[in-house]
């Protein structure tokens, strides 16, 4: 792995890591919509987009299992949705227009949407009987908007930190010794 | 070849997913809380930051304000130690007479105290863990309880910390009785997703005859819970099965989500 490739992995893995701690201890907006945002669709679709594949598959691991150690979830059941979606993602990346925000927001919204949906059917087809009702979708709302406001600012927040930590391509001057015009007789 | 890496990465992905999903339970349970230890030094963190301000504010509390706290901590603190005097002569005299009806004696309840930490972040579970594992003598089912009535029960137990599951949660079901003339006598189940101040009660028997406002205790039916802790009120009640039986709606006595101190009832 490449220098910049491992602090990359290594900084969406700490953001993965403070994020599920913190969708597990701050319940504000939780006390306030009446569901807790996840934000690890979100970042997926950052890894997707700017990471290559060992980083999708980890996050997704770690990610998955961290979060289902939190919560009541069998653990591992987060894995594969979530690395379904950064799968899709990264093998369309080239036909997305990423540095756009309008793009980020539908991704993160469809990524919010998909990864809890999968998981719940993958619960109820693994006999476990989760808490569901008429306000699941106003959750599954709540999650997918909240997911969608999330990711322009989670890429800006990780272009920042890339911008801060990484190293800066080297810019390349127009001036060429070879073509100087030299006045006057040597 | 860069294909062949995302297919290779695709199926160590699910090889590993279902490697996990094949350990025994036991085994699953204990890799859960080896990975959620990983966040010990980060709960540590978050609860002294949220003492910060409760901190600061003491500080800014004024030394008459503060002796006049201490004053009427003092008045509660001795007007219970009287009642709790008089509860012990009659928990005493309880015993004689149940003694003298040859039935089983009463054992006073064992309470431990423990601090929420962490929620389910997960949409669809309700459960929180408390800072009190298996070495402070906690054991699955146990029931957790605050001094307004009944949380959940004790779902698993780490070394130093424990997962609760509350009710409401399609998991945390416990016997329940209406206090009114005939005593009905219902099962706790799942709430809404949204509101989780709200719960059913089922089974009720179909001439069950509810009025809103009846409290609701622990019928003390089904070994995990024991009678007499208060659950909620009901809010209101229904026929379902063409009146083969009764559900109601139970407004819990305790705010789930203001959760923040609890009490784990020994046995």
């Amino acid at each position: 792995m490449k220098i910049m490739n491992l602090l990359q992995f290594i900084l969406i893995s700490a953001f993965a890591f403070l994020a599920v701690f913190g969708e597990a201890v701050f319940t504000g907006v939780r006390h306030l919509l009446g569901a807790q945002v996840d934000l690890l669709p979100v970042l997926m679709v950052y890894a997707a987009l700017k990471a290559d594949i060992a980083t999708v598959a980890l996050l997704a691991v770690f990610g998955g299992l961290w979060f289902d150690a939190l919560s009541a979830n069998p653990l591992g059941v987060t894995i594969l949705p979530l690395f379904a979606v950064g799968f899709v993602i990264l093998s369309q990346r080239e036909f997305i227009l990423h540095k756009l925000s309008f793009a980020q927001v539908v991704l993160g919204a469809v990524a919010s949407a998909v990864v809890p949906a999968l998981t719940v059917l993958l619960l109820l087809t693994g006999g476990g009987q989760p808490l569901l009702g008429w306000g699941s979708l106003w959750q599954w709302l709540v999650m997918t908007a909240g997911g969608a406001a999330a990711t322009p600012i989670i890429f800006a927040l990780f272009e920042w930190c890339h911008h801060a930590l990484g190293y800066q391509p080297r810019t390349e001057t127009s001036f060429r010794p070879d073509r100087e015009i030299h006045r006057g007789r040597k | 070849m860069f294909k062949q890496k995302n297919y290779l990465a695709l199926g160590a992905v699910i090889l590993v997913a279902l490697l996990i999903f094949s350990l025994p339970p036991r085994a699953t349970g204990r890799l859960k809380l080896a990975i959620g230890s990983l966040f010990l030094p980060l709960i540590g963190l978050a609860s002294t930051a949220q003492q910060l301000p409760v901190a600061a504010a003491d500080a800014v509390l004024s030394r008459r304000e503060l002796l006049q706290l201490t004053e009427n901590l003092r008045r509660e603190n001795d007007q219970l130690k009287v009642l709790s005097r008089q509860a012990a002569a009659t928990f005493r005299e309880n015993d004689q007479f149940r003694a003298l009806l040859e039935r089983q004696r009463q054992v006073p309840w064992k309470l431990k105290f423990a601090n929420v930490v962490m929620r389910d972040p997960a949409n669809w579970w309700r459960t929180v863990e408390i800072d009190l594992g298996s070495r402070d003598g906690i054991t699955n089912n146990l029931p957790v309880l605050t001094a307004d009535g009944l949380v959940g029960r004790v779902s698993s137990v780490g070394l130093t910390r424990s997962q609760v599951v509350l009710l409401g949660d399609p998991n945390c079901k416990a016997s329940a009785l209406v206090e009114n003339a005939a005593h009905d006598t219902g099962v706790i189940s799942a709430g809404g997703p949204l509101d989780n101040s709200l719960v059913e009660l089922t089974y009720l028997s179909g001439s069950a005859h509810l009025k809103p406002g009846q409290s609701v205790i622990t019928s003390g039916l089904g070994d995990i819970f024991p009678k007499g802790i208060p659950i909620g009120q009901v809010v209101d009640s229904r026929p379902v099965e063409f009146g083969l039986y009764t559900e109601a709606r139970v407004k819990l006595n305790v705010n789930l989500g203001a959760l923040e101190q609890v009490w784990v009832l020994l046995k």
